[in-house]
């Protein structure tokens, strides 16, 4: 037996121990899901215990190092890992943007003590976060973002607006595009992190054509950051959002792939020429779930292009709204239902509403192909 | 997912081989302009076996390479790169998989090792692919079978030695019991070279009260469907391969026109409206790229679910392909509607490769029997 096998044994063994069975059920609704933070409350015990072994193994975040919290694990272990998880239905049992957009940025950026600092609260569930990039005078032309932060001694003066920033209204601490100098577009820019509680800092929710909220406005009203609370170099931090953006973009990606299951074999479709279409789709959904797993394990080891994770962005959330359509189309009349005895919540057309934002948020469809344009096809003047 | 060290030095092998001796001038455009009867070198055919090529699926212990699909798809990929004419998809790749393990493996694999003997496989009997619909009837008759009917878009069947052929012992069109595949020998039947709008050869076969001792049945009468499928599944991949390497060729070719010709002043390259087409092609070939891979390294590992891998990477391969031919002639202006730039010859190519063993439509079609709706 490989070691590989025996990781996967003990594994095996070690999670039917310890998944509350409760965990083990699909998620149906945003609150099956775990996000942590200082301010959260637990839906279930089950919820907490799963998040507390997970954490104290370090497979909140499997492929961290030790020393912050995480697992210390191989990229053959951490999939074995996620298949063995895959297996039983384990849910995850932390979503959150400190894992997959925060925490990479700082492992590459971060100083030694900011990870120490923060990674171990994320990896814990202890610390929850929001996005602060999107200005609105700053969508797809990001770094044209105006938010400003004044140097005063110890610290920095930050005034300005941010906007979609996803769950600023539930979040401990903010990672934070800012506007350290005029003197360049790009190379003026620095990222900062601080919490949500200091004051000046205020949020108000925006409500969607979902009907639902999950973005806010957020402002910044003479808010002070310490100093130490930089990542990276001064008027360097384009480099860490692009970075993180990348993460970002890939766990965006990950839409693409639904529940994992066969459209048509979950609407049945009677009409020929809507089980056309959805067979083509079913097609394009298979093909990207073998693009996702070669574009995992081809980042992990290095094979792919730097700028690969916009084809995953546009390519995941094209296939998304598509899958949206055809289930509003599968579902005819009963999918308009917004609140009715039979769909009380309104999931068809929530969710179908929903989906025309996948391919604005994180960098609009367009702004991807034109990233893969100029890095990857090196056309002229992209 | 990612290629093994011994996998990419394959890959190499190939690439360096087939960019050298395989391309449009030396290899298609030759043989084309010359009236080749076979379409193809058969010297160069030679050349693919002097590099173990043509045994690239033949078992070791029968002096081949012994490797899976998986491989045989590098190498197609490369083929379609450089349009290389070669009886590698239906000899190497398809016909050696329906006669393996039978006494027809021990007769002609040496011939294929060699470079010498090129095997087809005669399958469909109307214009669209349909092979549980097999009607060619195999009567017994003595201690062997008269067969009557006929086949059509058999690839390379004119200049094969030997063309497996799948005809109805048993059962009516659309049963998958009752086929049984027969060893026909080359002028056994009557045989019409076609030449296919990409300037390949198919036969058309007519059967005629043609006489087969009992020994030209290939495994089992009546149970010709298993070593069928495993060569037709082993065809779609490799010709799903290849489209992903027609596609990448005349996308290559024509993002290199993007950065090269001036209009208005400026590189066409430049406009926006050409770049995000271009860049959604690009993701679109590595999309289906992974969906080849996957559907070859399910065949090699006997995942349950290959069939599905298998349909859902030729109709992606067919459909892109398909995308970026039509791209590349549009993209091309005027030159690519010319016999003399190559882009043209993508669609051709695209076009019949689409076709063979099943189009996108059959193919989503199965996507969608086979997840039962």
């Amino acid at each position: 037996m490989t070691d590989l096998d025996t990781f996967r044994t003990d594994t095996r063994a070690w999670l039917e121990a310890h998944c509350p069975t409760e965990m083990r059920q699909p998620i149906l609704s945003e609150a099956d899901m775990c996000w942590g933070g200082r301010n959260w409350t637990f839906a279930s015990d089950a919820q907490k215990q799963w998040l507390e072994v997970m954490a104290a193994r370090g497979w909140t975040v499997p492929d961290w190092p030790r020393d912050y919290g995480g697992g210390g694990l191989s990229a053959d272990e951490t999939r074995v890992l996620k298949e063995e998880m895959a297996r039983i239905g384990a849910r995850l049992p932390l979503y959150s943007f400190g894992i997959s957009m925060l925490g990479p940025a700082l492992l590459k950026f971060g100083t030694e003590e900011q990870k120490r600092h923060y990674l171990t609260q994320i990896a814990r569930g202890e610390i929850r976060w929001c996005q602060g990039y999107s200005e609105p005078g700053a969508g797809s032309d990001l770094a044209g973002l105006q938010t400003k932060a004044e140097e005063k001694g110890d610290h920095w003066l930050v005034n300005g607006q941010k906007v979609w920033t996803s769950y600023a209204d539930k979040a401990d601490w903010i990672f934070c595009l800012v506007r350290t100098s005029t003197e360049s577009k790009q190379g003026g820019i620095s990222f900062v992190l601080f919490d949500m509680e200091t004051p000046g800092v205020s949020t108000k929710p925006i409500l969607l054509i979902s009907g639902n909220s999950p973005f806010c406005e957020t402002f910044f009203d003479e808010v002070k950051v310490p100093k130490e609370q930089l990542v990276g170099e001064i008027n360097k931090g384009w480099d860490v959002a692009k970075y993180l953006l990348g993460h970002e973009r890939e766990m965006i990606s990950g839409m693409g792939l639904g529940g994992g299951g066969s459209l048509g074999a979950a609407m049945k479709p009677a009409d020929p020429m809507l089980r056309a279409e959805i067979a083509a789709f079913d097609v394009d959904a298979l093909a990207f779930q073998a693009m996702s797993e070669r574009f995992a394990a081809m980042w992990k080891a290095g094979e792919a292009h730097p700028a690969s994770p916009s084809m995953m962005k546009y390519a995941g959330t094209e296939l998304n709204k598509r899958r949206n359509e055809l289930v509003m189309a599968a579902g005819g009349s009963d999918a308009l239902e917004w609140d009715s005895e039979r769909s009380k919540t309104g999931k068809a057309p929530r969710d179908w509403l929903r989906s025309k934002g996948n391919s604005i948020e994180g960098g609009t469809s367009e702004v991807q192909l034109n990233i893969v344009a100029k890095h990857i096809l090196r056309l002229p003047g992209a | 997912m990612i290629l093994t060290d011994d996998q990419k030095m394959l890959q190499e092998t190939a690439a360096s081989f087939l960019a050298d001796e395989g391309g449009p001038t030396k290899q298609l455009r030759h043989w084309r302009d010359t009236a080749c009867t076979d379409g193809y070198g058969t010297d160069f055919w030679k050349k693919f076996g002097d590099l173990g090529l043509t045994g690239i699926s033949i078992p070791e212990s029968q002096g081949g390479l012994g490797l899976g699909v998986t491989e045989a798809a590098l190498v197609l990929e490369e083929i379609g790169r450089n349009l290389t004419p070669s009886p590698f998809l239906a000899t190497a790749v398809a016909a050696t998989r329906a006669i393996e393990g039978t006494a027809h493996g021990e007769r002609w694999y040496p011939g294929v090792l060699a470079g010498e003997a090129v095997l087809a496989l005669a399958v469909e009997e109307g214009p669209r692919h349909a092979p549980e619909h097999t009607a060619l009837a195999a009567t017994r008759s003595g201690n062997g079978f008269v067969l009557n009917g006929h086949k059509q878009f058999v690839v390379q069947g004119n200049s094969a030695d030997m063309v497996v052929t799948a005809a109805r012992t048993s059962g009516s069109p659309g049963d998958r019991t009752g086929i049984t595949l027969f060893a026909v020998l080359k002028g056994a039947a009557e045989t019409e070279r076609v030449n296919l709008a990409d300037s390949s050869k198919a036969a058309r076969m007519a059967f005629d009260n043609v006489a087969l001792d009992a020994d030209a049945v290939i495994g089992e009468v009546d149970g010709g469907w298993a070593p069928l499928s495993r060569a037709l599944d082993a065809g779609r991949a490799g010709a799903a391969s290849e489209l992903v390497g027609v596609a990448a060729g005349s996308a290559a070719l024509t993002f290199d026109y993007l950065r090269t010709r001036k209009q208005f002043g400026k590189l066409i390259g430049e406009f926006q409206a050409l770049q995000h087409r271009a860049a959604h092609l690009y993701g679109e070939i590595e999309i289906a790229r992974a969906a080849v891979l996957k559907a070859a390294q399910s065949l090699d590992s006997g995942d349950e679910r290959a069939e599905l891998f298998v349909s859902v990477a030729k109709a992606k391969a067919g459909e892109v392909a398909s995308l970026a031919a039509r791209e590349g002639v549009q993209m091309h202006g005027g030159i690519g509607m010319t016999d003399e730039h190559d882009i043209g010859l993508y669609l051709k190519r695209e076009a019949v490769l689409g076709e063979l063993f099943g189009d996108v439509y059959y193919h989503r079609n199965r996507v969608a029997e086979l997840s039962s709706y």
